[in-house]
C-alpha cells in the first residue's frame, strides 16, 4: 500500500519536472520567435531604406542632410547585438517621421506612387517592429517570472535556464506606449 | 483590470456553457417523461446531439462565408488592410489569417474558422471606408482575438446546439399533438398526482427549453465580445483605436443586408442594428466604448 502511494507520489513528481521543463521551453522559443520577427522586419526596413532615399531625392534637394542621416543609421540596424539594432530603429523611426512630415511641403511626391507604397510598408514594419516588441517583452518576462518562482526555480537551475534581457520602450513611446499610424 | 476582466469572462462563459448541456440533457428528461421511458430520451437527445452536431459544425465554416458574400482580396488589391491584419496577427502570436471583404456599405466585420490558426477575417466596404488605420487595427484586433480565444467554433457550436434543442422540442410537441387523445386516457386511467405533476414539468420544460437556449446562445455571444475587446487592447495595447472604431459605428447605418439570424453572432456589432435587450447577440456599442475606456 505504501509502496504504491510512494510510487504514486513519485510519478507526480515526474509528471510535474516535465509540465516545468516545457513550460520554460515553451516561453522561451517563443521568445526567441519574437525576436526573430524583429530581426526580420530591421532587415526589411534595412532594404526599404535605398528606394525610398532614391525616390526623394530628385524632389528633396534641399533635405539632403536629413537623407545623409537617414543613410548612416540604416547601416546601424544590421549590425551589433539586439539591443543596439533595436535603439538604432528607434532613431531612425524619428528620422523618418521627420523626413515624412518634411515630404508634406512636397506636393509632386505626395503623388508619387512608389513613394506612397515605401511609406506604407515603411509604417507597416515600424507597427510590426513595435507589436513584435511588446510581444518579446511579454514573453521574456513571463519567462523570466517562471524561472525565478518556486518551485519552477529549481527545475530552471537544475537545467540552466538562464534569464533573458527585456527590450527597453523607447523614451518618446513610454508616454503613449503607441505605434505610428499613417 | 485588463486581466481581471479576461479572467472574469473565461469564468462567465464555462458557466454559460454548463448550461447549455443541461438544457439538451432537460429536453431529452421532458421528452422521456412524456413518453414514459426517461432513459431512452435521455439517451436519444445525446445521440441526436452527437449525430446533429458535427454536421453543422464542420461546415460552417465555408457556409458562412458563402452566406455573407464575402471574397478573398488578396495583398496587392488592399495593402494596408493586409499590413494590419499581419500586424495584428504578429501581436497575438498567430499566423496571419485569409483575409476576406464583404460588399456592403453597413460598417461591420466578423472572423470565422475552426482552429485559430487557420482563421480568416472579413470586413465590408463600408466599414474600410470610414475608418483610418488606428480605428481598422481595433477591428482587426477584435476580430483576430475572436480567432485566438476560439470564439468562432464555440459560437458555432453554441447556435448548433441551440438547433439541436429546439428540434428536439418541435419532435417532442408534434408527436404529443398528434398521439395526445390516447395518452389522455392512459393517463387519467392509470396515473395518479405526482405523476401527472412530472409530466406538467415535463410539458413546460419542452416549451420553455428552446427559449432559454436562445438566451443562453445571446448571452454567452455577449460575453465574447467584452473578452474579444479585452483580448484586442491586449494584443494592441491601444484601446483608443477600438473606442474610436466603436463610436464612429454608433452613427453609421447598421443593417448588413446579407446577415442572417444564424451569422448574427459572428459580427463585430450587431448587423441588425436595435433589438431588445435579452435578444442581443452583442452588448450596446456605449457599454463597450465605457469599458475599454476603464481599462
Amino acid at each position: 500500500m505504501i509502496g504504491w502511494i510512494l510510487l504514486g507520489v513519485l510519478v507526480l513528481f515526474v509528471l510535474y519536472v516535465i509540465a516545468g521543463y516545457n513550460g520554460l521551453v515553451r516561453y522561451r522559443n517563443w521568445a526567441k520567435e519574437a525576436w526573430a520577427q524583429i530581426d526580420v522586419q530591421l532587415k526589411r526596413r534595412h532594404d526599404l531604406i535605398p528606394n525610398l532615399v532614391e525616390t526623394v531625392k530628385g524632389y528633396m534637394q534641399y533635405e539632403q542632410e536629413t537623407l545623409a542621416k537617414v543613410i548612416e543609421m540604416r547601416s546601424r540596424l544590421i549590425s551589433g547585438s539586439p539591443v543596439e539594432r533595436v535603439e538604432a530603429d528607434n532613431a531612425l523611426t524619428g528620422t523618418l517621421r521627420q523626413l515624412f512630415a518634411l515630404a508634406e511641403a512636397y506636393p509632386d511626391l505626395k503623388a508619387n506612387e512608389t513613394f506612397l507604397r515605401l511609406e506604407e510598408e515603411l509604417a507597416t514594419t515600424e507597427n510590426k517592429i513595435a507589436y513584435a516588441r511588446q510581444l518579446y517583452n511579454r514573453t521574456a518576462a513571463e519567462y523570466n517570472i517562471r524561472r525565478e518562482s518556486f518551485p519552477t526555480n529549481l527545475i530552471a537551475g537544475m537545467f540552466g535556464f538562464g534569464p533573458m534581457e527585456l527590450l527597453a520602450i523607447p523614451e518618446a513611446e513610454r508616454e503613449a506606449p503607441q505605434v505610428r499610424f499613417t | 483590470m485588463l486581466y481581471e476582466a479576461l479572467r472574469q469572462n473565461r469564468r462567465r462563459t464555462a458557466a454559460l456553457f454548463v448550461v447549455f448541456v443541461a438544457l439538451v440533457a432537460a429536453t431529452g428528461w421532458a421528452l422521456g417523461t412524456l413518453f414514459g421511458d426517461v432513459r431512452a430520451g435521455l439517451a436519444g437527445a445525446l445521440l441526436f446531439a452527437a449525430v446533429y452536431l458535427p454536421l453543422t459544425y464542420f461546415t460552417a465554416s465555408a457556409q458562412v462565408i458563402a452566406l455573407t458574400g464575402a471574397r478573398e482580396v488578396t495583398e496587392a488589391e488592399a495593402p494596408e488592410l493586409h499590413h494590419v491584419v499581419e500586424e495584428v496577427a504578429l501581436a497575438a502570436r498567430l499566423p496571419k489569417p485569409k483575409v476576406y471583404v464583404v460588399d456592403d456599405e453597413a460598417p461591420n466585420a466578423f472572423a470565422v474558422g475552426f482552429a485559430p490558426d487557420r482563421g480568416a477575417v472579413a470586413f465590408t466596404t463600408g466599414l474600410l471606408r470610414i475608418m483610418d488605420r488606428e480605428a481598422l487595427e481595433g477591428v482587426a484586433a477584435h476580430e483576430i482575438a475572436h480567432l485566438h480565444n476560439g470564439d468562432s467554433r464555440l459560437m458555432t457550436l453554441a447556435v448548433a446546439l441551440v438547433g439541436v434543442i429546439v428540434l428536439l422540442a418541435d419532435i417532442g410537441g408534434r408527436l404529443l399533438w398528434f398521439g395526445a387523445g390516447e395518452r389522455e386516457r392512459r393517463r387519467r386511467s392509470d396515473r395518479g398526482g405526482p405523476e401527472a405533476l412530472l409530466l406538467l414539468l415535463a410539458l413546460l420544460v419542452l416549451f420553455l427549453a428552446p427559449l432559454a437556449a436562445q438566451l443562453t446562445r445571446f448571452a454567452l455571444s455577449r460575453n465574447r465580445e467584452f473578452y474579444a475587446d479585452a483580448q484586442a487592447v491586449n494584443f494592441t495595447r491601444n484601446p483608443r483605436g477600438l473606442i474610436k472604431a466603436l463610436t464612429r459605428l454608433k452613427e453609421a447605418p447598421a443593417k448588413v443586408a446579407r446577415a442572417t439570424e444564424a451569422t448574427a453572432d459572428l459580427y463585430f456589432v450587431n448587423p441588425f442594428g436595435d433589438v431588445k435587450r435579452w435578444f442581443r447577440t452583442h452588448p450596446p456599442i456605449e457599454e463597450r466604448i465605457r469599458r475599454l475606456e476603464a481599462m
